[in-house]
């Protein structure tokens, strides 16, 4: 705009108006809340009625927390301590804290054993979930299989120990033959493996004293604690299985991928609950007599079984998801099979099934539950049993599930939290 | 996947069936293959040997003899002197009784939480979170546990809904909740009331054929019929007319306080309500992830697309979002419904007569024959989830992305 005109014009304005602030409805938190919460009538109602819900639900709540009892000895005390007023009976935790635990039969004063090695495990964990971690600290996690097992099951240190070495054996064994054939060296390790440890087995037997914790019968392992070793002994049994068998059902040998086929169908048709039985009845009548090796043992077996399937579906889909050219470019190279696989397809199909993957352990976490109905004695198997079976605390049922809950969910959430998390650092892609 | 070299020079040499690709392959297979016959051989030796040693026998002859066990909920005709087979098959009906009521209400409680977590009302979307996060996160277990407990020492004895001053009253004088179940009133199927649901069952027949005749006209000739009330007519006006005209042939049976206990109407037992409660909730809130991933998985460039072409919101949703939707939602909901089947086995925990409890407990444990029982029990379940695999193949199938 020329300046004349302006000039000629004595109504344009010369000078900007200041800027003003938005008009306080549409800024801030109340344009939020009206955007949010009462845009519409329906909208309202809906805001009003959620509203009403979250009134009713805290208000049966936290009067029954806040008002909680937590030190008397058995219901009727907590009863008359409580005196008709509204409040949870939370003693039962703190009474039969030990028992929620570590089940019944564990060695009261074995259980910094236990505690131990669950704190342990976050140690183990830590360098494979966080890259972020000192890579030192992966020498814990390769020993901490052998760690846990001693401190859980106690016995001799030397058994473990006899285990791990013929482990580092067959490792180098496999080491040292990988570059030739992956095949054979896979072959030699376990042989020369299984070979040092029958070996280290016989010295061991007659040292039962030497650096030895007082042994525990796995039959005596309950309560919370079984689930959590009932859990990470299966998902990590099962993984490897699972890409196995992923693999197999991959692969162009019409018998393998039968095999595989059968294998993982049958397992995914049928209810956990039907293999536990198996484990709990019928398992025994397809061993060599007199074989008597304990319930926990076999349920290990079943629950691994019945995971790997599951996640071997979730990895055929990284497979399948794979685009051909990987396959191809693998190829071209002249790499072989096993080479393909380990140095160029499972590093990303895995990557792509870690949802996938989490989600099933998080399933089956939540399914170690179930071995509460072959009267294992796991969280919810001490709760229904010994405990609300008890004079003492026949009754308090809300606090107990309560309490199982809360445990359950604070793993689950916090395993699929981790697993969004990992997500977003392994996205190298840019969409 | 295969790589060729090229063909070797000179005969066939042993060290070909482990260097040559040609031939590696048929090594690991054979090994492959005698492995598992090793492994099948190893596990059928120990069985013969196993039942010698106990002197038993694989045999299904236990089958027929009276099963000698009374089972409270049951679909049809039984008791204790049926046999196991017609326990069994009790057992069958009452896993399918309470997998396909769960799944009713799972789906309808799945699809508003997905749908209520994606609106704009952000307490509703809140809490909707919440309820998915704490029922994924908690085992069904402990869920159907927790109900159990709630159906059967929260709610009150028959005996508190007795007396002048009771401290428990029915609902609607046809409701009553009891730590028995819950009793609601029964339909009295009366002479000629059959007519009536023949009537019925023609009527939505019509109203399909009304709501196709009205779209097929609407693309021939763009003339606009009304479906709403014409629907509802359809299917309300004969059957009332005939259900008047026939004399109310159907009733309803109340359920009324005698003595002790409740008569009359029917009693949903305290099993059935946990499971089926439980059940619903748990896969309701994976329901809901999945219709929520379906709707997101719709680009927004579709609906935006479907708005300039000048289509109404109610229409986008039903024209172009829900069928685009449904295509992703639909295989992982056929698979909860199966995961909803398989979870029924909990069924034990509680007490609910379902097949595990009936064949693969009670029976198993009166009879002994656990290899049999277990066996039935495993192939009654691999059928239906075969069967479900197969009708999502072939829905698969029939909606996948055409591509040319």
């Amino acid at each position: 705009m020329s300046d004349t005109h302006a000039a000629s014009v004595p109504y344009v304005r010369e000078t900007m108006l200041p800027q003003v602030e938005p008009p306080s409805t549409a800024t801030g938190p109340v344009k939020w809340v009206h955007q949010s919460l009462f845009s519409s009538i329906p909208y309202t109602i809906l805001t009003l009625v959620a509203l009403y819900v979250i009134f009713v639900i805290l208000s049966g709540l936290l009067p029954w927390l806040l008002g909680g009892v937590w030190n008397t000895g058995n219901i009727r005390e907590c009863r008359e301590v409580l005196d008709g007023a509204q409040g949870g009976c939370f003693s039962v935790l703190t009474e039969r804290w030990n028992q929620l635990l570590f089940g019944i039969a564990y060695p009261q004063d074995g259980y910094w054993r236990p505690t131990l090695a669950f704190i342990l495990l976050f140690v183990a964990a830590a360098p494979v979930l966080f890259g972020a971690v000192p890579r030192q600290l992966l020498i814990v996690t390769v020993l901490y299989p052998f760690l846990a097992f001693w401190l859980i099951w106690g016995g001799s240190l030397l058994v473990p120990l006899a285990a791990l070495f013929s482990f580092a054996i067959g490792y180098v064994v496999y080491s040292s033959l990988v570059k030739s054939s992956f095949a054979g060296g896979l072959f030699a390790g376990i042989v020369v493996g299984v070979v040092v440890w029958f070996v280290a087995g016989f010295i061991t037997s007659n040292l039962t004293n030497v650096l030895a914790l007082e042994e525990v019968a796995s039959r005596n392992m309950g309560g919370f604690m079984l689930n959590m070793i009932l859990g990470v002994i299966c998902v990590s049994l099962s993984l490897p299985l699972g890409i196995v068998l992923a693999l197999g059902r991959q692969s162009n040998l019409p018998i393998i991928r039968l095999i595989c086929v059968v294998f993982i169908e049958f397992i995914r048709g049928v209810p956990l609950i039907t293999l536990l039985f198996v484990a709990n009845v019928v398992l025994a009548y397809f061993l060599p007599p007199g074989t008597n090796f304990d319930l926990i043992l076999r349920v290990i077996i079943m629950i691994t079984m019945f995971a790997s399937a599951y996640i071997a579906e979730v990895i055929r889909g990284g497979l399948a998801a794979l685009p051909r050219g990987q396959y191809e470019a693998a190829d071209s190279l002249g790499l072989d099979y096993a080479q393909a696989m380990r140095l160029i397809i499972l590093p990303q199909a895995l990557k792509i099934s870690i949802p996938g993957i989490v989600n099933v352990a998080v399933g089956l976490f939540k399914d170690t539950t179930l071995v509460s109905i072959i009267s294992m004695f796991d969280l919810v198997g001490m709760i229904r049993g010994p405990i609300l079976a008890s004079t003492d605390w026949n009754g308090v049922y809300w606090e107990l599930w309560g309490f199982a809950a809360l445990l359950f969910f604070v793993v689950c959430y916090g395993i699929s939290q981790y697993s969004q998390w990992l997500e977003r650092q392994l996205q190298t892609d840019h969409h | 996947m295969t790589t060729m070299s090229d063909p070797q020079q000179g005969s066939f040499r042993l060290s070909m069936l482990l260097n040559d690709t040609r031939y590696r392959s048929y090594t690991f297979q054979f090994i492959a293959l005698m492995l598992l016959i090793a492994l099948m051989a190893f596990l059928g030796i120990n069985l013969v040997r196993n039942l010698a040693e106990a002197g038993l026998n694989i045999s299904y002859s236990f089958l027929y003899v009276p099963a000698g066990y009374d089972i409270n909920q049951t679909l049809i005709d039984y008791n204790s002197q049926s046999t196991n087979l017609r326990a069994a098959v009790v057992g069958i009906l009452n896993t399918l009784l309470v997998a396909f009521l769960a799944c009713v209400t799972a789906t309808i409680l799945g699809v508003i939480a997905g749908v209520a977590r994606l609106s704009n009302n952000w307490l509703v979307s809140k809490m909707m979170s919440v309820y998915v996060e704490i029922f994924r996160n908690i085992p069904v277990l402990i869920w159907i546990l927790m109900i159990y407990t709630l159906m059967t020492a929260v709610l009150p004895a028959p005996n508190a809904f007795r007396g002048d001053n009771a401290t428990s009253s029915m609902l609607f004088d046809a409701f009553a909740f009891t730590n028995r179940g819950i009793y609601v009133p029964a339909p009295v199927w009366g002479p000629g009331s059959m007519i009536v649901v023949a009537t019925f069952v023609l009527s939505i027949v019509a109203a399909v054929a009304y709501r196709k005749y009205a779209v097929s006209l609407l693309f021939r000739t763009g003339k606009l019929l009304p479906t709403g009330w014409p629907t509802l007519a359809i299917l309300l006006v004969p059957t009332l007319l005939v259900f008047f005209v026939m004399g109310s042939p159907i009733g309803l049976d109340y359920p009324a306080l005698k003595g002790f206990n409740f008569r009359g109407g029917l009693q949903i037992g305290a099993p059935l309500i946990a499971l089926w409660l439980a059940l619903s909730v748990y896969t309701g809130a994976f329901i809901a992830e999945n219709v929520r991933a379906g709707i997101q998985a719709v680009s927004k460039g579709q609906t935006e697309a479907a708005a300039s072409l000048g289509l109404r919101p109610k229409r986008i949703m039903n024209l172009v979002v829900l069928p685009q939707a449904l295509r992703v939602i639909i295989p992982p909901l056929i698979s909860q419904y199966l995961n909803i089947t398989k979870n029924s086995s909990l069924a034990i925990a509680v007490g609910y007569a379902d097949i595990t409890a009936t064949l693969g407990g009670i029976t198993l444990n009166q009879t002994g024959r656990a290899i049999e029982c277990v066996l039935l029990l495993m192939l009654f379940y691999l059928t239906i989830s075969l069967s479900i695999s197969a009708i999502m193949n072939v829905y698969n199938n029939a909606v996948s992305l055409k591509e040319r």
